[in-house]
């Protein structure tokens, strides 16, 4: 394959990766964003096999095949089952100023580009270009969790958050050692456990996800 | 293997060490471990004497390193005839009291269990022995918390009244304080005697030979002075003094007023004469003007107490004072170069450290007795202990009599001593001390005046006259072990006032080793007789034969009284035809100090309020009348409460940030990450 069209591919799928970022952002229904969250995986781990081939790294394909299997089929069925159980399926979440949420997204993408700049220029790599994006998608993780209130969409905004994070492990380093990745992965599938286990507890003791109801366990003055 | 004196003090600690651990096996047999744990504490107490005694007796300065510790920083310990002394002073104590122990701990079997109070006692003991023996700023901490940690469970013992709790809190934040102020003290020194990159300076043999540049020197003499003077309990920071001490058992009580402050006295005067060597004449002044004020208020305080042991912690704070006082003199004249007053003023500052030990732990003995016999602390329902307890009031008058600095007890001895190095302070070349010292003689000798009137309360108030209590409970006097206990340190209170050459003698190579010079250069030529610090034509004070004096005259007064039979007849007491005393009309502890507290009234917050009752139709014949009297000390408000509410107001504008939404703490961290990659472009 020629590296041109690999870097052309590498953007295209970046550029999906973001676009699933800020649908995440604003999407109010539950199963919607497991679905947005299921094609971001998609678009990462056929991102992941395309690096690894123009690279040469096969490890990438070890990559590719983990994401695929944990973020598009796994993960996405604990939360479905994890929506059923706790009958959240049918909610909708109050999503306050959704244009003004989408154009803090918009500010943050253009100041990833802004901080990403220096290195995409030194970077010799095929996948320089894409490092802003993966930037982009952490924080704008980061800025789901902080918009929402339900506790399944804050966890979903955090495994987006670890998305953004591989993808910028990718497109800056091909990816980082084997065991490091495998121990991410770990990590991410317990976290998903422990958190589904939370939810729970948190369900039957506020009766609701609504994570602002943990504001009452705060100390009183 | 030979015999050394660190070796025999070392075997005194794992003998220490062996009892804690023998007393986790015994905690079923509560009678038994009282017996062997304080056997086991007084038999180590007698190897430390022996220990301390032929440390400055020979004059060694013997060091050993330890293979313990961190790695590459093993604990080194020293013993030289400074730290052989209070090991002495430390020992001497811890006997009488372990001894006195064995009767009075067995008062708490069956209403609670002791093994915890066992445990820490020895711990304590052991933690004191360390510290005098750390070489390095290490072990010295580690020992110093192990002291402190310590005696805040022995405050905490009987941890199931609020106020016990309480005072052993505020006596755990003080002492902290006091060590991180140590702590940064110690590592001023550690890091300009090797720099800061290397560790080696952690031991006190580099801090000796460091050349401290005076800026740094000062730091490190202010913040080691204020850390030893939160423990000593100095003015203002004595205030976890008078809240400890009652609250704690009465041997225990003893320990701390009588030993665990001279292990301050102790760190201040290695700091600054040993460690540090060199220092202007002004740091001797603030120790000096410092010792001044608590021997003042500190006596002042105590004659305003009602509490018996309260009234002893506050005693504790004046004679803290006065080391400190002794002890900046010589600071001062060392600074002048004038060892031999420096040596006269620094004897008398470590004999008074002896002394204080020893008179302030049989007065807290006898207190414990009286607090043992009656559960009783408040002097206003005490009274006519004398009839009940005729050995105690001997013992306690004893204590009485030697803390008052009255001759022929050893309280004269050092307070005489100071009084000759001061007199001897017009030789100081600054105008500024020559009038500050005569001033502070005359403070001191205000200190002895007032201190007399205090003990007179405290013993009159308690032994003397009829129980004014409602109910006079059963009194029983102290038993054996208690008795011999307060006995032991009695005898020594005499034969320290009595034969002080000995001691001053022996004690002498201290002031050689630090500030130069002997003391008994001078007064050697007159024989043990005769005390003459100076020169015997200017003052000399024969303990022995005042002794014997006051002897004759007590005999020649009981065969005069005592020889005719008849001549002493018991009357009841003569009411003025009144006819109708009783109790409730004796004298009492706060009438007393009466006339003191409206002279000195100014230095306290003072409530006095008098309610009759009934009000109404004959106002002139009230039924009842109430007397309400609260006296605080001003250092609370002026001091504490400002710093008190500091914190908590810091607390409270820190606490806001607390907001307990999850999305406050995730903005918190987002707006961090942005401030950051901005700044790091």
């Amino acid at each position: 394959m020629d590296l041109n069209i690999a870097a052309q591919l590498n953007s295209f799928l970046a550029a999906f990766v973001l676009l699933t970022a800020f649908g995440m952002l604003v999407q109010r229904r539950m199963f919607g964003l497991v679905h947005l969250f299921m094609w971001q995986g998609l678009f990462l781990s056929i991102n992941t096999a395309i690096v690894g081939f123009v690279a040469g790294k096969h490890h990438l394909y070890i990559s590719s095949v983990l994401t695929l299997s944990l973020k598009v089929i796994l993960l996405p069925y604990i939360l479905h089952v994890l929506i059923r159980r706790l009958k959240v399926h049918k909610e909708v979440e109050v999503v306050e100023n959704i244009p003004m949420t989408m154009l803090m997204g918009i500010a943050l993408v253009i100041f990833s580009y802004y901080l990403m700049s220096p290195v995409s220029q030194l970077s010799t790599l095929v996948t320089r270009s894409t490092l802003a994006v993966a930037l982009a998608t952490v924080m704008i993780g980061l800025l789901m969790m902080i918009t929402r209130k339900h506790a399944i969409t804050q966890i979903i905004g955090f495994l987006a958050m670890e998305n953004g994070l591989f993808f910028a492990a990718t497109s800056a380093t091909y990816g980082m050692p084997l065991v490091v990745e495998l121990g991410v992965a770990l990590d991410i599938l317990i976290a998903a456990f422990i958190f589904g286990i939370f939810f729970f507890h948190i369900n039957t003791a506020f009766d609701s996800l609504d994570v602002d109801q943990m504001a009452r366990l705060k100390e009183e003055d | 293997m030979t015999v050394t004196p660190i070796g025999i003090v070392s075997s005194a600690i794992l003998l220490l060490f062996l009892s804690v651990l023998l007393a986790s096996l015994l905690k079923n047999r509560q009678s038994l471990l009282i017996n062997v744990s304080f056997i086991m504490a007084s038999v180590s107490s007698l190897l430390g004497i022996a220990g301390g005694v032929w440390a400055v007796g020979g004059a060694f300065t013997i060091k050993l390193i330890l293979p313990l510790g961190l790695p590459d920083l093993p604990f080194h310990l020293r013993i030289d005839p400074l730290a052989g002394f209070f090991i002495t002073v430390i020992c001497l104590l811890s006997f009488f009291v372990s001894v006195y122990s064995i009767g009075y701990i067995k008062g708490y079997l069956g209403r609670r269990p002791v093994t915890r109070l066992v445990i820490f006692y020895n711990l304590f003991l052991a933690g004191m022995l360390m510290v005098v023996l750390a070489d390095d700023a290490l072990f010295f901490l580690i020992s110093w918390e192990v002291m402190a940690a310590a005696s805040y469970f022995l405050v905490m013992f009987e941890d199931e009244r609020i106020e016990n709790r309480r005072a052993a809190f505020l006596y755990m934040i003080v002492a902290h304080v006091g060590a991180i102020a140590i702590l940064l003290s110690f590592g001023v020194m550690a890091g300009l005697a090797t720099g800061f990159e290397s560790f080696n300076g952690y031991t006190f043999d580099a801090m000796r030979e460091a050349q401290l540049p005076l800026s740094w020197a000062t730091a490190a003499f202010l913040l080691a002075f204020f850390g030893f003077a939160a423990k000593a309990g100095v003015v203002p920071l004595h205030v976890w003094l008078p809240e400890a001490h009652p609250v704690a058992p009465s041997n225990v009580s003893a320990l701390m007023s009588g030993v665990m402050l001279k292990t301050a006295i102790y760190g201040m005067v290695r700091v600054t004469f040993d460690l540090i060597g060199t220092y202007p004449w002004w740091w001797g002044a603030i120790v000096l003007i410092l010792g001044l004020i608590s021997a003042v208020l500190g006596v002042l305080y105590a004659l305003m107490q009602n509490d018996l042991k309260r009234l002893l912690a506050y005693s504790s704070v004046e004679n803290v004072g006065i080391i400190l006082i002794g002890i900046g003199a010589s600071m001062i004249f060392t600074s002048f170069q004038m060892p031999l007053l420096a040596a006269l003023a620094l004897i008398a500052g470590l004999y008074h450290t002896m002394n204080h030990a020893m008179f302030k732990g049989l007065l807290f003995m006898g207190a414990g007795s009286v607090l043992h016999a009656t559960n009783e602390r408040n002097m206003e329902q005490m009274g006519g202990l004398i009839h009940r307890m005729p050995w105690t009031a001997a013992l306690f008058l004893i204590g009485c009599v030697s803390i008052s600095a009255l001759p022929p007890f050893n309280g004269f001895v050092s307070e005489w001593l100071m009084f000759q190095a001061f007199l001897l302070s017009p030789a100081l070349p600054s105008p500024l001390l020559k009038l500050l010292i005569p001033l502070g003689a005359a403070l001191l000798a205000l200190t002895g005046a007032l201190a007399a009137a205090c003990f007179v309360k405290a013993f009159g108030v308690t032994f003397l006259g009829h129980w004014r209590g409602h109910h006079m409970p059963r009194v029983h006097e102290a038993n054996w072990p208690m008795r011999t206990g307060m006995i032991l340190a009695a005898l020594t209170c005499l034969v320290l006032g009595v034969l002080p050459t000995f001691f001053i003698d022996w004690m002498d190579i201290i002031p050689e080793q630090l500030v130069g010079t002997k003391i008994s250069a001078s007064s050697g030529v007159y024989g043990w007789l005769w005390l003459a610090p100076v020169a015997r034509e200017r003052a000399s004070y024969s303990g022995t034969i005042v002794f014997i004096g006051i002897l004759l005259v007590v005999v020649a007064v009981y065969l005069i009284l005592h020889v005719k039979p008849g001549a002493i007849h018991r009357a009841p007491i003569w009411d003025c035809g009144f006819g109708k005393l009783n109790q409730r009309m004796q004298y009492s502890a706060t009438a007393f100090s009466m006339p003191l507290r409206r002279i000195f009234g100014f230095l306290f917050i003072i409530r006095e309020r008098v309610k009759l009752s009934p009000r109404g139709l004959y106002t002139a014949v009230p039924k009842r009348l109430n007397y309400y009297l609260r006296v605080r000390d001003r250092s609370w408000g002026w001091l504490y409460r400002p710093i008190v509410e500091f914190s908590f107001w810091v607390s409270r504008q820190v606490g806001r940030l607390q907001q307990g939404r999850i999305q406050a703490y995730l903005i918190y961290s987002f707006i961090t990450i942005i401030v950051l990659l901005v700044l790091s472009k």
